[in-house]
C-alpha cells in the first residue's frame, strides 16, 4: 500500500513539476470554525529543491494518462513513460497531512485529460470540494482548469479554489498548432474569459452584498512555454500584456522548456534550458507589473529581443541616457525606481529619507543603494564634478564588473534586480 | 561610564530606559546580566525589572512611534545580539528628543541599525515559519524542535494559531530552552526539559504514532521528485536553505530506503 503511493507520487510529482508556479499568495481565506489553515497572507517557500525554486504547494497531477499528445509535453499520448493515477482520496490524505506538519501552504492540482476534459475536471473539483466541506480546509488550493471543460465546472472549481490557471502553453496559435495539434486556443481563452468575467462580478458583488461566496479569490494566472517554438520576446511580452490587461490575470508564468522529447519539432535533448532568457522574461515582467514599464519601452520592433547580457531595466536606462543622471534629492518616485540598482524598497527609503536630511553617496549605500550600477545614472547635491559616460563604455564596465555573475546560470528566483 | 544590568527581558530593558531619563544616566549603557564582562569598565548598577516604569516607557513608545516602527523596536530587542541595547537606546533618545517623526531617518545612523536589524529578525520570524516540521506523536501531538538564530517565537505564535485550531501542537526553540504549547484552546508559554535526546531518532521513534515515518518518507520523496536536475543549481537552494537548519528538515535526512529517483531525462 504504502509503496504503492510512495511510487504513484514520485510518478506523479514528477510529471507536474514543469508547470513552475508555485505561488500560494494573494489570497484572502482565514481560518474559520476552529478549522484546518489559513491562506491570507504571503504564501510561504516551506522548501527549496536542489534547483532553487520554491517548494510551497503539494504540486501534482491527479493522473499522467492523457488522450492528448502535446510534443512538449513528458504525459503525452505517445510517450512511453510510467502512468499512475491517484484516488481523489489520497489527494485529500497527501494534502491534509502534508499541511499538518507545515511542510505545505495548500495543493496545486492538475492533471492529464483521461476520457474527456469534464470527466477530468470532474474529479479536481471534487478533491477542492472534499477538502473544504468535509476536511475545514482553509489552506491554498489551486486547480488547473483542463481546456475545453464546462462552464458549470469552472464555476464549481471557483467556489473552492483559490486561483485557477488555464495554461496558454504556446504564445502563438501557429505554434500550438504544430506542438499540440489536439488543443484549439478557443479552448484556453474561452475559460479564461469566463473566469475574468465571473472573478470581476464576484468582486462587485462583495462591495455591495454581505453574503456572497468567495469566488478564486487569488485570482487566475498562466503560463507560456519558453523556447520550444519561434516566437521572439517582444511576441512573447507583448502576448503577457495583453493578459494582464485583457484577462485581469495576476500572473504569467514563463517556463524555460526542458528538452525531453526527440521529437523533431522541438529542440533536442541535451539543449540547455533557456534559464536565462527565461530569468529576464521574468525581469521584464516585474518592470511591466511593479514598475509601470509598458511592454514597448521594454522592447521594440528594432530589437525584439532582451538582452542577455544586461538586464531590461539597465537596458532602457541605456538607451535612454536623455533622461539620465538624476538628482537624487529632488527626482520623482516614478523616476528613482526607474535607475537601475534600484528596487521599489530603496526608492521608497531614499525619497523619505532625504526630507531629513540631504542625501550623499554614504548615505545611499548604507541604505543599500548598490552603487556600482546606479552611480552612473544619479547625482548628489555635493557631488558636482561628475565623469560623463556614453551608454556604451557604461555597458562595458558593468559586464566587466559583473563578468562572472552573468555567465552563471540562474533561475527565476535569484534576486531580480 | 555606567553600565546597567538588566535581566533579559524587555519589561528590564524599558525599566533601565526610564532609569536612564529619570537619573539622567546621560552615558550609560546597558546590558543582560549574562555578559558580565562589561562590569570590569567602571561602574556597574542592577536594574530591577518594575513593570510600572516598563508600561510608562512603552506608551510613550507607543505615542511616538507608528505601529510598524514600534514593531521594529522590538524585534531588534528580540535579537538579543550583545550590546543591541545601545543603540536602541539611542534611538529612543532621537525619537523622543525630535519634534516630529524620525522613525524613517534612515540616514540616522541607530534609525539605520533599529531598522536593519529588525529587518534580519523578521527574516528568522519568516524561516521558522516556513521551516518549522511537526512530528505526531502517539498521544496526538504535533510537536516540532527548532534552533532559530533569534528569539522569534513570539513572533511567530500568532501565525501558527490562526493557522492549526484543530491540533494539538508544540514548538519547542531547544536553544532557549522555552516552547509555545496549543491545547486546542489557548496557546502557552511553556518550560519544559525532555527526558530523551530528541535529535536522536532512534529515541523518538516509539513515541511517534505509527503513521509518522510513512509521511515523512512521503515528503522526502516529494522533495526528490519535484526536482530539475537539468536546472540544478546547489548555490541558490543552500541559499534559501541554509545549512545550518537542515537537521530539522526531513526532507534533507539522508535518503533512507526506496526513494524513487527520478527518471534521468524525463
Ligand atoms: S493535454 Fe496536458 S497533459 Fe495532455 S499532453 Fe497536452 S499538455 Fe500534456
Amino acid at each position: 500500500m504504502s509503496e504503492r503511493l510512495l511510487e504513484k507520487l514520485s510518478i506523479l510529482a514528477d510529471a507536474a513539476k514543469y508547470d513552475v508556479s508555485c505561488s500560494s499568495s494573494g489570497s484572502n481565506r482565514k481560518n474559520e470554525n476552529k478549522g484546518l489553515g489559513d491562506s491570507k497572507g504571503m504564501g510561504i517557500c516551506h522548501a527549496y529543491t536542489e534547483d532553487g525554486r520554491c517548494v510551497s504547494l503539494l504540486k501534482i497531477l491527479l493522473t499522467n494518462h492523457c488522450i492528448f499528445d502535446c510534443a512538449y509535453c513528458v504525459s503525452r499520448k505517445s510517450n512511453d513513460i510510467k502512468r499512475a493515477a491517484f484516488t481523489v482520496q489520497e489527494v485529500v490524505d497527501l494534502t491534509i497531512n502534508f499541511y499538518r506538519r507545515n511542510y505545505i501552504e495548500g495543493l496545486f492540482l492538475s492533471s492529464g485529460i483521461f476520457s474527456n476534459p469534464d470527466y477530468t475536471m470532474e474529479r479536481l473539483v471534487l478533491i477542492a470540494k472534499k477538502l473544504r466541506t468535509e476536511h475545514n480546509f482553509h489552506g491554498y488550493i489551486h486547480l488547473k482548469s483542463i481546456p475545453g471543460a464546462s462552464d458549470e465546472l469552472m464555476h464549481q472549481a471557483g467556489l473552492y479554489a483559490d486561483r485557477l490557471s488555464v495554461n496558454i502553453e504556446m504564445p502563438t496559435k501557429e505554434s500550438l498548432a504544430v506542438l499540440a495539434p489536439d488543443k484549439k486556443r478557443e479552448d484556453m481563452i474561452r475559460p479564461m474569459q469566463y473566469l475574468k468575467t465571473a472573478i470581476e462580478e464576484n468582486r462587485d458583488d462583495q462591495k455591495t452584498i454581505k453574503k456572497v461566496p468567495r469566488f478564486a479569490p487569488a485570482g487566475q494566472s498562466t503560463q507560456m512555454v519558453i523556447g520550444a517554438s519561434p516566437e521572439n520576446d517582444l511576441q512573447i511580452l507583448w502576448i503577457a500584456d495583453q493578459f494582464y490587461k485583457k484577462m485581469k490575470l495576476k500572473r504569467v508564468y514563463y517556463s524555460g522548456y526542458v528538452p525531453i522529447s526527440t521529437d523533431n519539432r522541438l529542440p533536442a535533448v541535451g539543449t540547455p534550458v533557456p534559464m536565462i532568457r527565461e530569468n529576464r522574461l521574468y525581469q521584464a515582467d516585474w518592470l511591466m507589473r511593479f514598475y509601470d514599464f509598458k511592454a514597448e519601452e521594454i522592447v521594440t520592433p528594432e530589437e525584439p529581443l532582451l538582452d542577455m547580457e544586461i538586464d531590461p531595466k539597465l537596458n532602457w536606462a541605456l538607451r535612454n541616457m536623455n533622461q539620465f543622471p538624476l538628482d537624487i534629492n529632488k527626482a520623482d518616485y516614478h523616476m528613482i525606481v526607474r535607475v537601475p540598482g534600484i528596487g521599489i524598497q530603496s526608492a521608497k527609503k531614499i525619497v523619505s529619507a532625504r526630507k531629513f536630511s540631504t542625501l550623499r553617496w554614504d548615505h545611499l549605500k548604507k541604505i543599500g543603494v548598490s552603487l556600482n550600477k546606479t552611480k552612473y545614472f544619479i547625482t548628489c547635491k555635493l557631488d558636482e564634478n561628475r565623469k560623463q559616460f556614453d551608454p556604451l563604455q557604461i555597458r562595458q564596465m558593468l559586464l566587466a564588473e559583473a563578468a562572472s555573475k552573468y555567465k552563471a546560470n540562474f533561475s527565476p528566483q535569484i534576486k531580480l534586480f | 561610564m555606567t553600565v546597567l544590568v538588566y535581566d533579559g527581558s524587555l519589561g528590564g530593558l524599558l525599566t533601565a530606559i526610564f532609569d536612564i531619563y529619570e537619573y539622567k544616566l546621560s552615558d550609560a549603557s546597558v546590558r543582560k546580566a549574562e555578559e558580565t564582562s562589561y562590569s570590569l569598565f567602571g561602574q556597574t548598577r542592577t536594574i530591577h525589572t518594575d513593570e510600572e516604569k516598563a508600561q510608562r516607557v512603552w506608551k510613550k513608545l507607543e505615542d511616538k512611534l507608528s505601529r510598524p516602527a514600534l514593531g521594529q523596536f522590538y524585534k531588534t530587542y528580540l535579537s538579543e545580539l550583545p550590546g543591541i541595547e545601545d543603540p536602541l537606546i539611542r534611538y529612543v533618545r532621537y525619537v523622543l528628543s525630535a519634534k516630529g517623526s524620525v522613525e524613517n531617518d534612515y540616514s540616522h545612523p541607530d534609525v539605520l541599525t533599529v531598522q536593519q536589524t529588525s529587518r534580519k529578525v523578521h527574516r528568522e520570524k519568516h524561516r521558522m515559519e516556513a521551516f518549522v516540521r511537526f512530528q505526531l506523536t502517539k498521544d496526538r501531538l504535533y510537536y516540532s524542535i527548532i534552533q532559530p538564530d533569534f528569539n522569534v517565537l513570539p513572533l511567530i505564535r500568532k501565525h501558527f494559531t490562526d493557522r492549526y485550531a484543530d491540533q494539538k501542537w508544540l514548538i519547542y526553540d531547544s536553544r532557549r530552552k522555552y516552547g509555545l504549547f496549543y491545547n486546542l484552546e489557548v496557546v502557552e508559554e511553556v518550560e519544559m526539559e525532555f527526558a530523551i535526546n530528541t535529535a536522536d531518532p532512534s529515541q523518538v521513534a516509539h513515541l511517534l504514532d505509527e503513521k509518522e515515518e510513512l509521511w515523512q518518507k512521503l515528503w522526502q520523496q516529494y522533495f526528490t521528485s519535484v526536482n530539475i536536475p537539468a536546472r540544478k543549481n546547489m548555490k541558490l537552494h543552500i541559499k534559501h536553505m541554509p545549512k545550518r537548519y537542515w537537521k530539522f528538515l526531513p526532507e534533507k535526512q539522508p535518503v533512507k530506503d526506496n526513494r524513487i529517483d527520478p527518471p534521468a531525462a524525463a
